[in-house]
């Protein structure tokens, strides 16, 4: 399996005339977890979401620059939207399972891009709720509904979902924060585990969180990127005032 | 502050709130005195066609042939059964599918031209009176029946086409709303996975809201069935079940107001058309309770 990263290049979002996102460049490593923090309204979540052009589907939401995966900028007209967003999935911070079985809630994404055979199918849903651990809790019910699951394990299946599709990258917009502190530590071994296989983008209001499971932390403001460092420097020997000042809970 | 608990001070507040709870369960007792008597005097006048007349409700409910002056007369209401539910449910096939795709339409494809132009042009169909319908479909419907199909023009099919469109706001709206109200994360979710957007409308966002959807039906149906004018105004009201959806045929309702002012109160004749009657409200009924149901489920 080829590990791939992804970069961005000035990437700036506008909503109509106001800018949400100013010039940010950063470069998520493969096999990598990179942490963005910063207060409510920095930016952070409105630029994870330009990464995978979820973004296109906000009326008067203009995205600017460029974002590399390869060779290949995907921030241009010409990409197909539906196959990148296949390469890049995504979780929200609150769990949406589609309003079907646990099986079909990860067949989904593979039926539509063209696997029918049944076997095949019941090979991915297996092995997708095994990288997610969910497979133990879920394998006697796969055909009761998703939405009898705890919040914890829809998002684990949420994140299972779209391991489905094999991505390269996943997006994980504060994946926790909706969830209880079992379900959290639950979800943040994950992230460690799934670390070995995918390039992670997450983005947590949760200074502890991003210590934990990141290995680089970019730290946003008004935004901006302030401060892009391995999350240890970041947290034990900030370059910036702001960055100090917002670890050490003065601000956000 | 002990003194705000005063019994004194507090006293105008009481005596308001009790004009209040006075005022508005004497409302509602008005309403439902209201209605129990309209099911009351419903039911009594209905059912008397089977104790007082003795007429045999099996008769009423499977005869063929309806004459209620005739010698010996005959009460057979299977014709305007069999209308009711036909045109009714036509209706619904028909303006169903233009109702979800037009609501399709204004929320996922162009909601800010669908919302602002759209959506009030078709809250304003819902506006204009039946008789319109009727005499638009009299005079548009069933001469290009007439011409296109065998026979008068008349019958089910101009009268399942004036419903059609008669029902098609509730119909559209409340799938409107249906769709409007989907949690924005689950078609979100659709398109991370590379989804596209006919994908996660067909797969995602029609079956999540399907119980609304049916909601919308029942109520449209609901509606066709107790529209008695504009269907009166071009089935033909013969009393027979038609062979074909261009023949004349009849309503509960087209049958009612047709022979209603030529009976005497309390007659036979009339006590059969309280019994058309009652058959009605006890489908609305039933209609209500579908749709009760179906918000229950729909609630995920």
């Amino acid at each position: 399996m080829e590990h791939i990263g992804l970069t961005a290049k000035d990437l700036s979002v506008h909503y109509g005339d106001r800018p949400a996102v100013k010039k940010v460049s950063l470069d998520f490593a493969a096999k990598q977890v990179t942490a963005l923090i910063g207060p409510s309204g920095c930016g952070k979540s409105t630029f994870l979401r330009s990464l995978n052009r979820m973004n296109d589907l906000i009326p008067n939401c203009k995205v600017t620059g460029e974002i590399w995966i390869r060779d290949k900028n995907i921030n241009s007209p010409s990409t197909d939207v539906v196959s990148l967003r296949q390469k890049i999935g995504m979780v929200w911070q609150r769990p949406n399972p589609f309003h079907k079985s646990i099986y079909e809630n990860i067949a989904f994404g593979p039926r539509y891009h063209g696997i029918k055979n049944k076997k095949a199918l019941d090979e991915i849903v297996e092995q997708s709720l095994k990288k997610a651990a969910l497979w133990e809790e879920t394998k006697d019910r796969l055909n009761n509904s998703a939405l009898a699951l705890s919040g914890g394990q829809q998002q684990r299946l949420c994140i299972a979902r779209s391991i489905a599709v094999k991505p390269d990258i996943i997006l994980m917009d504060e994946p926790a924060s909706a969830l209880d502190p079992v379900s959290t530590s639950k979800i943040e071994e994950l992230i460690a585990d799934l670390k070995r296989d995918y390039c992670i983008v997450i983005v947590t209001h949760n200074m502890q969180q991003a210590a934990r499971v990141s290995d680089k932390t970019a730290f946003f403001l008004t935004g901006e990127v302030m401060e892009y460092d391995l999350t240890q420097n970041i947290f034990t020997n900030p370059q910036r005032q702001e960055t100090s000042d917002y670890i050490t809970g003065r601000f956000g | 502050m002990a003194q705000s608990f005063d019994r004194q001070k507090a006293k105008p507040h009481i005596a308001e709130e009790w004009v209040g709870k006075i005022v508005t369960l004497l409302c509602i007792a008005l309403l439902i005195i209201t209605i129990f008597s309209i099911v009351y005097f419903v039911a009594s006048k209905g059912l008397s066609t089977f104790f007082k007349n003795n007429v045999n409700p099996i008769d009423l409910l499977t005869g063929l042939k309806w004459s209620p002056e005739g010698e010996p007369p005959f009460f057979g209401a299977l014709p305007f059964i069999f209308g009711s539910f036909s045109t009714s449910i036509l209706a619904a096939l028909i303006a169903a599918p233009l109702g979800f795709c037009a609501s399709v339409f204004m929320v996922e494809i162009s909601p800010k031209f669908g919302r602002r132009y759209l959506q009030p042009v078709i809250e304003l169909l819902a506006g204009i009176p039946s008789v319109v319908y009727g005499f638009v479909g009299l005079s548009v419907i069933v001469p290009f029946f007439r011409d296109v199909f065998p026979g008068q023009g008349i019958g089910i099919a101009a009268g399942a086409l004036v419903l059609s469109i008669m029902i098609l706001p509730t119909i559209t709206t409340i799938a409107t709303d249906a769709l409007a109200a989907l949690p924005k994360g689950l078609k979100e979710g659709s398109y991370a996975l590379g989804s596209t957007r006919w994908q996660t409308i067909y797969r995602i966002v029609l079956p999540t809201t399907l119980p609304s959807l049916m909601t919308g039906i029942v109520l449209g149906i609901a509606r066709a069935f107790g529209e008695a004018l504009a269907v009166q105004m071009v089935i033909g009201n013969a009393p027979h079940i038609p062979r074909s959806l261009f023949e004349s045929a009849s309503t509960l309702t087209s049958a009612i107001t047709l022979s209603m002012g030529n009976t005497a109160m309390g007659s036979l004749a009339n006590n059969a058309l309280w019994s058309l009657a009652l058959i009605l409200m006890l489908m609305t009924f039933v209609f209500v309770f579908i749709v009760r149901f179906l918000e229950g489920r729909s609630k995920l």
